[in-house]
């Protein structure tokens, strides 16, 4: 097993030299995206407005973190199941989105769609959010408040581990 | 008339502050030291490397009282109150759900429960909605135990109605077929908790409460304790292993429980749960 240290965002030959099973300690900024943070994206596109961040140089996070304690960066975080994510994912990779970490499988469409894109799928190990918040360095709400724990956080990664997954 | 015992409804609350404190950021010592003799064999190096990461993890949540997991999951009590005994005051289940909201606060727990399904799937900011199975049982102390349940690996449960004929080993094919091909969404390594009789909900219920059975604790019967060890044995083979990337093993235990049902019918259901498996008892 490789393991890759490389800083955010990737660049498309970055992603081209990885392959299935490398292990990554990334570093820099991490959107978190789920279910209803998915839909909204999707509804922004439909209706031709503005996203609130840049896909083509952001990475993905699907993840709904806990709240963040006094005194702490953040509270826990770490990957939800991708699959749900699946029905909106080919659309997000044809506006720009290359790089998404979650865990589990993606449905064929999305593995052609990462294929066709020549973007990543990287897994982080579920179940591990003492380990990965450690890895925070800074962390705010970015959008969406009202959505709770399934609004978009950005967050700052240092070292932060995941594996490669599909290309 | 019976003698009944009084419970106090604040040793209930003290108690359930105490278990929730303990599970958020204790995953079950069992697993992870089945985890830890797991990535010691193992040799493929990212299983290794995965199975060492989460027993790092265990380590650090207790050490930072960061939740183990994100997902704070739903809370799930199985109480058995003995027929002889009685709380000191009314309105338990409003008690419960006013303290579990108190343990959501203090230990920052995720907001992970919307108010209703389907329409607008609000989340619930300042209420948590527990899901509680009441059974009336002899004697005069109260049992009560509480889990954690991530959504992933509720996600995966499967209740089938199975023709009543099914032999054995189409019931254990069913169940291997069905955990193997949920890949890396519940997180493995698994526990599986398996409800067959009873009827349609019971089996789900046996499911649901055969997995907060100790870990790897083996069926009374024997032909079920077999059952168990084979249907292990065959979902390591034919599973995804590790979060599903094809090393390492896929299910820690196997847990069965049965119960009678009707001569048409042979109720299966099938309940995972994540290996951050988050669950304590305690007696009152």
């Amino acid at each position: 097993m490789r393991t890759l240290k490389l800083d955010l965002p990737l660049s498309p030959s970055q992603i081209q030299s990885l392959q299935p099973g490398d292990k990554l300690l990334l570093s820099g900024v991490l959107y978190t995206a789920r279910d209803k943070a998915h839909q909204r994206l999707i509804q922004l596109i439909e209706s031709g407005n503005q996203l609130p961040f840049d896909l083509s140089s952001s990475t993905l996070f699907y993840c709904g973190p806990s709240p963040v304690p006094p005194n702490k960066i953040c509270g826990a975080i770490g990957p939800t199941t991708s699959s749900r994510m699946d029905p909106f994912t080919p659309m997000l990779l044809e506006h720009g989105l290359r790089v998404m970490i979650g865990k589990g499988d993606r449905s064929e469409d999305v593995q052609r769609a990462i294929r066709k894109h020549n973007a990543v799928y990287l897994v982080a190990v579920g179940g591990i959010s003492a380990l990965l918040a450690r890895c925070v360095t800074y962390f705010e709400l970015f959008a969406w408040e009202e959505l709770g724990p399934e609004a978009i956080y950005k967050m700052q990664v240092q070292d932060f581990p995941c594996y490669v997954g599909y290309l | 008339m019976r003698k009944r015992r009084i419970v106090p409804v604040s040793l209930l609350r003290e108690k359930l502050l105490e278990a929730v404190g303990k599970i958020y950021c204790q995953p079950d010592a069992e697993v992870i030291r089945l985890i830890a003799e797991a990535a010691h064999r193992e040799s493929n190096p990212l299983a290794r490397d995965m199975l060492q990461s989460i027993v790092d993890n265990a380590r650090y949540a207790i050490e930072d009282g960061t939740p183990c997991c994100q997902d704070t999951g739903s809370a799930v009590l199985f109480i058995e109150m003995g027929e002889d005994a009685s709380f000191d005051e009314g309105n338990v289940t409003e008690l419960i759900c006013a303290t579990l909201e108190e343990a959501w606060e203090r230990y920052y727990l995720r907001r992970s429960i919307v108010e209703e399904p389907l329409i607008s799937r609000r989340v619930l900011q300042n209420r948590v909605v527990p899901i509680i199975h009441w059974k009336l049982v002899p004697g005069d102390s109260v049992e009560v135990i509480v889990g954690l349940k991530g959504g992933g690996a509720e996600n995966m449960s499967v209740q089938k109605m199975m023709p009543a004929t099914a032999t054995i080993d189409k019931v254990k094919e069913y169940i291997v077929e069905e955990v193997a091909k949920t890949g890396g969404r519940p997180c493995p390594p698994v526990i599986v908790g398996v409800g067959i009789g009873g009827n349609f909900e019971e089996s789900a219920l046996l499911a649901k409460r055969a997995l907060f059975d100790p870990l790897g604790r083996k069926h009374p019967d024997k032909d079920y304790a077999a059952l168990e060890n084979d249907i292990l044995t065959l979902i390591n083979t034919r599973g995804r292993g590790v979060m599903g990337m094809g090393e390492g093993p896929t299910a820690l235990a196997v847990h069965i429980r049965t119960k009678s049902c009707h001569i048409a019918s042979l109720p299966l259901a099938i309940n995972l749960d994540c290996h951050a498996h988050r669950h304590t008892r305690f007696v009152l």
